[in-house]
């Protein structure tokens, strides 16, 4: 394998020199321009042509709507019995109504879920976990932000067990059906997954109304799907070895599957576990724009009063919440069962269990009679938005002509030219280049696939702003990858550059997309660049993560072999490393591609013009038509780049043996 | 062991696994009969070919090859944890690959038992649940499952670790664990896969002596799979030698060592340290009459046990079989021969 690499890594463009690549791709695009201006509607698609896709899915869903009501409605308050309850006990007390009047169930004490939250964290991972969780919870609390932050845990503790739930049983049915996960569940979650967010509350607002039960509905569509891959994934991964001794201790198939392979996998099911919280947490915010309520929809309304500081305070909130919910979720997924267990009486194996309700249920029963253990007493909390508005109103003053001039500078040269040229891009030549690169690299199935997928973002009439959102994903991710790239880089060479990076990508990781956009507003206001620069935050992390790796992975062997050739550690570098670690680099762009694009859907918020707005103006109007098909056309950029991006890793691996 | 011929407890006829698209169909239209070129140029993978082997009850039957000779997947054709792709397996007098599923879940859950290469513990149970496993998909009550597993961990010799996991265990113990589940529900057979290939040189003898002081006690009737013919030797009544998918040889190690069928074999015997596997029979010859003898040996007992004595004693010794009847002397210089690895022929009695 070693001369392999070191042979093929100086014919990176296959047997083609240089020159001759590039006569090629000129040649094919001028063919495809020529060939978009000489057919009639070729440059621009003919609104005449446009297929109603948006009105026939609108007809479709009023017709769901209308015929299935009963199911619906059977659906909304089946799920909203667990959701009151969640709701009642955490934010707001339940109420049980009686044959006249009703009683309200005091909501559990802050005090009592800040000791839980810290009895959590000190459960899974000690004492340092223990203070993170519970002082993060105590500051939620004190920064006023308790009433809202507890409704959006409340949803996501409904959402999560209910996606874990689905999710398992749907990537069992894809473990055991091979082709129905091949033909059918992949395509799906590839589908779900990048059909942006926005576009999944509009239906739920058509069929359930603008309630907590869209919004959990519109999360559990959202955050479920990394659960399926998970148990596919951890399932296929339980050792043959297990899977024979199960058969040959006569299992029943279902014995086999619920008490061999399932426990077996539980590893590969927490990280999933782990990712659906996140999701859910990420997907709550975003559903709070149908009536989730929570930290979201505070934070909604404070940009849209443009309140500075209230935002920042909401949004911090989030992160906080987000984080507490990841370290623990991860903590949890690193627990062993404790030696001698199942040996003790019951109260000594739920001792941890008991305890929590204990403290809820004696803390409630003080708050009845302390009021300061029912309510934040203001007294205690205090506020930092004033500081965060004092701040930003000194940069503004200051700084206001130099932030101006930057924005102004970038939107003027580079943008706003760069907006122009994709906007005027023939549908038809985008169409064929596409088609005829997937061919090279993929072969005439994907040609066609891709071929049909941009087909329909001009078909439907949405080529524009497809083009738009083209522009905007491209350039960020470019952006993203000019930075991550090197830093990746840089931190594969020093393993103290690593120590440092790490934790603030995890981090970066962490927090929901939404929250990206908060600092940014408050200096660059609404506007493509302000986009930008949230995109790029957001997108920047795998760019760092996989190129970091991607390098570390370098077999040792290959570097003593270049070593040994007589490489000085340039040529090292640039001909044995960065070829090895291409594939893997690749892969951290298509996630940051994928990832630049959900951002910049959510975008929409601060006024970008692309696919995002319609889906967000459809939002609006509750038109489930038309925001449908622009979540799809957006939903097929990601599709088409991500397939694109893997064929080529695919090539790539191929020509150097390593697939 | 061999010399009583006891009752046929596993066997199978002209047994076949080909891998490959069409490999069924294949093989229904060769009748059974493929050379590895027809099969090579229909793309298969012939991974068991005519395999043919009978396991008598009470013996420890070897497969040996090297890595990818389709042991595995003779095994895991002999238990159905695969199916043939053409052939006959016989268990217990009957027809074994017509047991419909419930059938063959309720032999597996009585009468067969498997130890893996890597043990394949379930890592969330501890060593008493993970015994008690098979027992427990069965239903046993759980105050007899406890008794009945309780009993085999002692056997294996892990008293006191029974509320450890797997994870907290070393190699050894952890195929200790192995062994005693498979045992637990008290098979008739006894699958090993390479069981101890996993574990170091020095704790794998150990689990070899352990595996001989349990046969002693159960007297199970044993298909045991390795790659290491010391190990063979060692352990086996029987071994059969695969080589590509094909057994080329079926013999006591004595008779491998002895007569080797192919060159292949041959190789594989040449560094056996042939005291070890030689009896007194087999380098016996027929008494000279009112020839003087400095002690009695017993037919079976091996060279390794009486070389000293005999070559000390420089006269022959008198062989005799089971019941002190004599069947012939050993002469000083047919050990001497032997030992210093110089050829031997097999003598007639
Ligand atoms: N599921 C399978 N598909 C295709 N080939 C297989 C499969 N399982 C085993 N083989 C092939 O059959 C041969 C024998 O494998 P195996 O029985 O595992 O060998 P051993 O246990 O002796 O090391 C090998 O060449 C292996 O590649
Ligand atoms: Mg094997």
């Amino acid at each position: 394998m070693t001369d392999a690499v070191l042979t093929h890594s100086d014919s990176r463009m296959g047997a083609l020199p240089g020159w001759r690549v590039a006569a090629l791709v000129a040649g094919v695009v001028a063919v495809a321009l020529a060939i978009s201006w000489i057919v009639p509607g070729g440059w621009d698609y003919p609104t005449q042509a446009i297929i109603p896709f948006a009105e026939w899915i609108s007809a479709f869903m009023q017709w769901l709507k209308a015929t299935f009501t009963w199911l619906t409605r059977g659906l909304a308050d089946l799920v909203n019995i667990p959701l009151q309850l969640a709701i009642g006990f955490l934010a707001k007390g339940y109420r049980i109504y009686l044959t006249e009047g009703f009683i309200t169930l005091p909501r559990f004490s802050w005090v009592g879920v800040c000791a839980v939250a810290a009895f959590v964290g000190y459960r899974f991972g000690g004492l340092k976990l223990a203070l993170l969780s519970g002082l993060s919870f105590l500051a939620i609390a004190l920064f006023r932000q308790w009433d809202s932050a507890m409704l959006t845990l409340a949803l996501i503790l409904v959402c999560v067990p209910i996606c874990v739930a689905t999710g398992l049983l749907v990537g069992i049915w894809g473990y055991l059906n091979p082709k129905a996960n091949r033909v059918l569940i992949m395509p799906a979650l590839d589908l779900l997954q990048t059909i942006p967010t926005f576009a999944y509350l509009i239906p739920m607002l058509l069929l359930f109304g603008n309630s907590p039960v869209s919004a959990l509905l519109a999360t559990g569509l959202f955050a479920t799907p990394p659960m399926v891959r998970a148990t596919v994934l951890g399932l296929s991964k339980v050792p043959q070895d297990i899977k024979d001794f199960a058969d040959m201790a006569g299992c029943t198939r279902r014995q086999k599957l619920w008490r061999v392979l399932v426990p077996s996998a539980k590893p590969s099911l927490m990280l999933g576990v782990n990712q659906v919280i996140m999701l859910a947490l990420n997907m709550v915010i975003i559903s709070s724009m149908i009536g989730a309520g929570g930290l979201g929809y505070d934070v909604l309304l404070a940009l849209r009063a443009l309140k500075v500081g209230q935002a920042m305070e909401a949004g911090l909130a989030i992160v906080v919440l987000a984080i507490v919910l990841d370290r623990v979720s991860q903590a949890a997924a690193q627990q062993r069962p404790e030696q001698d267990a199942m040996q003790k009486p019951w109260f000594q194996r739920h001792a941890s269990l008991i305890a929590i309700l204990a403290v809820l249920l004696v803390t409630t029963l003080a708050s009845l009679g302390l009021p300061a253990f029912g309510k934040v007493p203001n007294e205690i909390t205090f506020t930092t938005a004033p500081a965060w508005k004092a701040a930003v109103d000194w940069v503004t003053v200051n700084y206001f002509d130099v932030i101006e001039a930057v924005r102004i500078t970038f939107l003027l040269y580079v943008l706003n030219p760069l907006r122009a040229f994709f906007e005027g891009l023939p549908w038809l030549g985008v169409v064929l280049l596409l088609a005829f690169a997937a061919w090279r690299l993929g072969g005439i199935w994907l040609a066609v696939i891709v071929a049909l997928l941009t087909a329909f973002c001009a078909t439907t009439g949405l080529w524009v702003q497809t083009m738009a959102t083209l522009y905007l994903c491209g350039v960020a991710a470019l952006i993203a990858a000019a930075i991550g790239i090197p830093i990746g880089v840089w931190a594969s060479r020093s393993d103290r550059v690593e120590k440092v990076v790490t934790p603030f990508i995890d981090t970066l990781q962490t927090i929901p997309s939404f929250c990206f956009i908060i600092p940014v507003v408050m200096l660059f206001r609404v506007g493509d660049v302000t986009a930008l620069i949230a995109t790029v935050a957001f997108a920047v992390v795998p760019a760092i993560r996989y190129t970091n790796h991607g390098i570390r992975q370098v077999p040792h062997e290959l570097i003593e072999a270049g070593t040994a050739a007589g490489c000085t550690k340039r040529q090292l570098f640039w001909r044995v490393q960065l070829p090895v670690a291409m594939p893997e680099i690749m892969l951290g762009l298509n996630q940051t591609i994928l990832l630049s694009l959900s951002m910049i859907v959510i975008c929409a918020m601060i006024g970008t013009r692309d696919l995002g707005q319609e889906v967000f103006k459809a939002l609006s109007k509750a038109d489930s038509g038309k925001g449908l098909v622009a979540g799809l056309a957006i939903a097929f950029i990601g599709i088409i780049a991500d397939r694109l991006i893997t064929a080529w890793v695919d090539r790539l691996k191929a020509k150097r043996g390593l697939a | 062991m061999t010399d009583v011929k006891r009752p046929v407890k596993l066997s199978c006829r002209n047994l076949w696994k080909v891998f490959g698209a069409g490999a069924e169909e294949f093989m229904r239209r060769s009748n059974g009969a493929a050379s590895a070129q027809a099969l090579s140029e229909a793309r298969l993978i012939g991974a068991v070919r005519q395999a043919s082997i009978d396991v008598h009850e009470g013996e420890i039957f070897i497969v040996m090859g090297l890595s990818g000779s389709g042991k595995s997947t003779l095994l895991r054709c002999l238990s159905r944890l695969i199916e043939p792709t053409y052939g006959d397996v016989n268990f217990d007098g009957r027809d074994f690959l017509k047991a419909s599923d419930t059938e063959l879940i309720e032999i597996r859950r009585r009468k067969m038992g498997m130890v893996f290469q890597h043990f394949a513990l379930l890592p969330h149970l501890t060593v008493l649940e993970n015994v008690g496993f098979p027992l427990s998909v069965q239903g046993v009550p759980k105050t007899e499952l406890k008794k009945r597993a309780q009993a085999v961990i002692d056997l294996v010799g892990l008293k006191g670790r029974e509320h450890h996991y797997p994870r907290e265990l070393s190699g050894g113990q952890q195929q200790r664990v192995g062994i005693a589940r498979s045992l637990a529900v008290e098979p008739e057979i006894w699958f090993l896969d390479e069981p101890f290939s996993a574990l170091d040189p020095l704790i794998r003898r150990e689990m070899q002596s352990e595996l001989m002081r349990l046969q002693n006690v159960l007297k199970k009737t044993i298909v045991f799979i390795t790659h290491d013919f010391d190990e063979a030797i060692k352990l086996a009544d029987r071994i059969a030698i695969m080589k590509d998918g094909e057994i080329i040889q079926i013999g006591a190690p004595e008779e491998l060592v002895l007569n080797p069928a192919t060159d292949y074999v041959a190789e594989f015997t040449r560094d056996v340290n042939r005291a070890k596997v030689m009896s007194a029979q087999s380098l016996m010859r027929a008494s000279a009459a009112g020839g003087q003898h400095a002690g009695k040996v017993d037919a079976k007992a091996k060279v390794e046990t009486f070389a000293a004595a005999i070559v000390g004693a420089n006269l022959p010794f008198a062989v005799t079989d089971g019941n002190g009847r004599l069947l012939g002397e050993v002469t000083p210089q047919a050990v001497i021969d032997l030992l210093a690895g110089r050829h031997v022929k097999q003598a007639q009695p």
